[in-house]
């Protein structure tokens, strides 16, 4: 895709989550539309860790917020296991946030700065129960714990007293304490160090092997979504790509835009040639009145005029790969 | 990367910086000295706090206000910097030393269009006329390659997405053809491709213009390819400068080896552990009394916590300095490190965890 198709999903017993055609359009006046996200469809395994990863004003982000309806798509269906969460109630989908939680990329302006640590990480529980305080606070000094704050000196302390690093630390255990199914993570490190992404991402893989969770990992670092993800989508102006195992991805990738991102990572090898000419000059097209056909020809050095008339659907290119290009980089049987 | 016209632009010597708040003096430079020759890229790399904004800043005399004191040299030119009065140092910021910060959105005056940003100084410092000004901007907007350059120069800043906005920034601290540029951490804000575009573009003027560059990044890959030396910095203090090939063939700083040991590389397989440093960088108010690293190194012993390690050379190499006691690769590392597992310190287990326990 930077086209469209369901060649990659798989069958419906094996999923937690199923999105398909979603499409988030917001108006921007003038009676313009943003095409935010244009008909993409995915799903996320049990268990498993999703990587979504493009540039900003993908719609990487959107489509996270989406899944937990915030906003409502405005079309397109989110199956969580049985039910279609885009067709309930505000109420009937109040309750079911306890299942899906999320954590954004800035950890410092997601907390509250005029509450305490412990009442952050406690609120949930109040709206969620249990209601009872010690219990409460039982709950909220494992959660904090489990994420590396120690209780009793982060309790009563505010938001402004602890480091980025920290604050995400307390914003996962504010999210974890309902204990959801599915945590959306939406840039978690993109705003730290890397001494303390590193910290963070290590954290994200032990959570998720003690609490059983499901992630969906937001990201713009390829190199960042590769070591946590267990399956990535690469998503470019409101489509899908590119879908594969994140080794697969980096052995062979097969849409253009994948691998002009990775030839994009700086690599800590002064050895590595640099490639002088690589995207030149060229800026992500306005999602107001994005390309047609396939969306990223305008940036593709295999573009051809097929690009432009015909929308590239997403084919097989080994089990779990999938590309949508019509000119991939590796063969892909017709 | 490297210049035709050799002899140091830039020699900065024994440069202390401390902000005096409330709670004490927070000591965010202690004693960095460094040269720079003409043409040359220097890259200053380090994590939040480690001081690397403030030197940068230190030296084109950016810090303002009561409480900031900056005690040493910086000889740019043969004139100190440090000493000269402000209206001196006006005259070379923008036609002897210009600077390039991390957000573009908020270096751009929001208010003002595009063009009379970028012509105000040429026409302050260059006194050329309005219209010879508006030539020469729209020269440099099509030198770092923004499409249609006559008509950006009516833009304002909130019309440009941020790869053109850090252009412009680009474009108006080249204007009057500065020999020093300082770039701080100019692509941090910024997707990879356009980072990879940015830094191409800085090369390529740098190259051009035979200017030296000092670039500030916490991004160790971004000053692999594109400087010539490297200067690693933690907690306000130099702990390892070397050509950039030279460290990056041989680390020697534990603080150096574990930046890079923490970065997540594309070439080793998914869910691979990270080698995360431990702990946080220490308090500048009052720094540890022996080498600052040590709270947080898998190699630390008794000595590292009492005695700061000097900044020296060692063996044949004398471009290649590091501030350790055991430093990477020691047979002294390799003892402290195997009793710090045994001990259970947390710094040497993070580390011995990552690479499979293979100690």
């Amino acid at each position: 895709m930077a086209g469209s198709g369901k060649a990659h999903l798989r069958a419906a017993d094996e999923v937690l989550v199923r999105v398909e055609d979603l499409v988030v359009e917001f108006p921007a006046g003038r009676g313009r539309t943003v095409k935010a996200v244009s008909g993409i469809s995915l799903d996320i395994a049990r268990g498993e860790t999703l990587g979504l990863v493009g540039e900003s004003g993908c719609g990487k982000s959107t489509t996270g917020k989406a899944i937990i309806q915030l906003p409502p798509p405005t079309s397109g269906s989110v199956h969580h296991g049985l039910v279609d969460l885009t067709e309930l109630s505000g109420e009937a989908m109040r309750r079911r946030r306890t299942d899906v939680q999320m954590i954004f990329q800035d950890p410092i302006s997601s907390l509250n700065p005029r509450r305490t640590v412990g009442d952050i990480v406690a609120e949930p529980l109040r709206v969620w129960g249990p209601h009872g305080r010690d219990e409460q606070r039982a709950l909220v000094d494992r959660m904090l714990e489990a994420v590396g704050i120690d209780p009793e000196v982060a309790r009563d302390k505010h938001p402004h007293e602890f480091s980025g690093g920290q604050c995400q630390r307390i914003s996962i255990a504010r999210s974890l304490v309902v204990d959801p199914e599915l945590l959306i993570c939406d840039e978690p490190v993109s705003a730290l160090d890397v001494s303390v992404q590193a910290q963070i991402l290590n954290m994200l893989e032990d959570l998720k092997a003690e609490y059983g969770l499901t992630l969906v990992f937001i990201a713009h670092d390829l190199a960042v979504v590769k070591n946590v993800s267990d399956r990535v989508a690469v998503m470019y102006l409101g489509k899908l790509c590119e879908v594969a195992g994140p080794d697969a991805l980096f052995a062979e990738a097969a849409h253009p835009y994948t691998a002009l991102l990775l030839d994009s990572i700086p690599e800590p090898d002064p050895t590595v040639e640099l490639d002088e000419g690589l995207s030149e000059g060229l800026e992500l097209p306005s999602p107001i009145e994005p390309p047609s056909g396939c969306r990223f020809r305008t940036r593709c050095p295999h573009a051809t005029e097929r690009c432009a008339a015909e929308e590239p659907q997403m084919r097989r290119v080994a089990d779990g790969h999938h590309v949508a290009c019509h000119h991939p980089l590796v063969a892909v049987a017709e | 990367m490297s210049g035709g016209t050799v002899g140091t632009l830039l020699e900065v010597r024994d440069l202390h910086t401390t902000f005096s708040i409330p709670a004490g003096d927070v000591r965010a430079v202690r004693g960095v000295s460094f040269d720079l020759e003409r043409g040359r890229t220097l890259g200053i790399v380090g994590e939040s706090g480690s001081g690397k904004t403030v030197l940068a800043r230190s030296i084109m005399r950016l810090n303002i206000g009561t409480n900031v004191t900056t005690t040493g040299t910086a000889t740019f030119d043969g004139r100190d910097v440090l000493s000269l009065p402000h209206a001196a140092m006006q005259d070379l910021w923008g036609p002897e030393m210009a600077m390039v910060f991390q957000d573009p959105m908020t270096a751009l005056n929001p208010l003002v269009r595009v063009g009379r940003q970028l012509t105000e100084h040429l026409r302050h410092h260059l006194g050329v006329s309005k219209a010879e000004a508006d030539r020469t901007a729209v020269e440099l907007l099509r030198e770092v390659r923004i499409p249609e350059p006559e008509a950006r120069l009516r833009a304002y800043p909130h019309e440009l997405s941020g790869g053109m906005r850090q252009r412009v920034c680009i474009a108006i601290a080249l204007a009057c053809a500065p020999s020093l540029l300082f770039a701080d951490e100019p692509t941090t804000a910024l997707d990879v491709t356009v980072q990879h575009q940015i830094l191409n573009l800085l090369g390529r003027e740098q190259a051009d213009r035979d200017m030296a560059m000092v670039l500030v990044t916490h991004d160790l890959g971004v000053v692999a390819g594109r400087t010539d030396e490297t200067l690693v910095m933690y907690a306000g203090t130099v702990v390892e400068q070397a050509p950039t090939r030279a460290l990056f063939a041989d680390m020697r700083h534990p603080y150096s080896e574990a930046l890079l040991r923490s970065i997540p590389r594309t070439n080793r397989p998914s869910h691979t552990r990270l080698a995360a440093i431990t702990g946080r960088p220490p308090d500048l108010i009052a720094p540890p009394a022996g080498c600052a690293f040590s709270p947080r190194c898998p190699y630390a012993q008794d000595r590292c916590h009492e005695e700061a390690p000097p900044l020296a050379p060692s063996g044949g190499d004398a471009s290649h300095a590091f501030a350790c006691w055991t430093p990477v690769g020691s047979p002294e590392a390799a003892e402290s490190f195997a009793r710090n597992v045994a001990d259970g310190l947390p710094s040497a287990v993070a580390v011995d965890l990552a690479s499979g326990g293979a100690s």
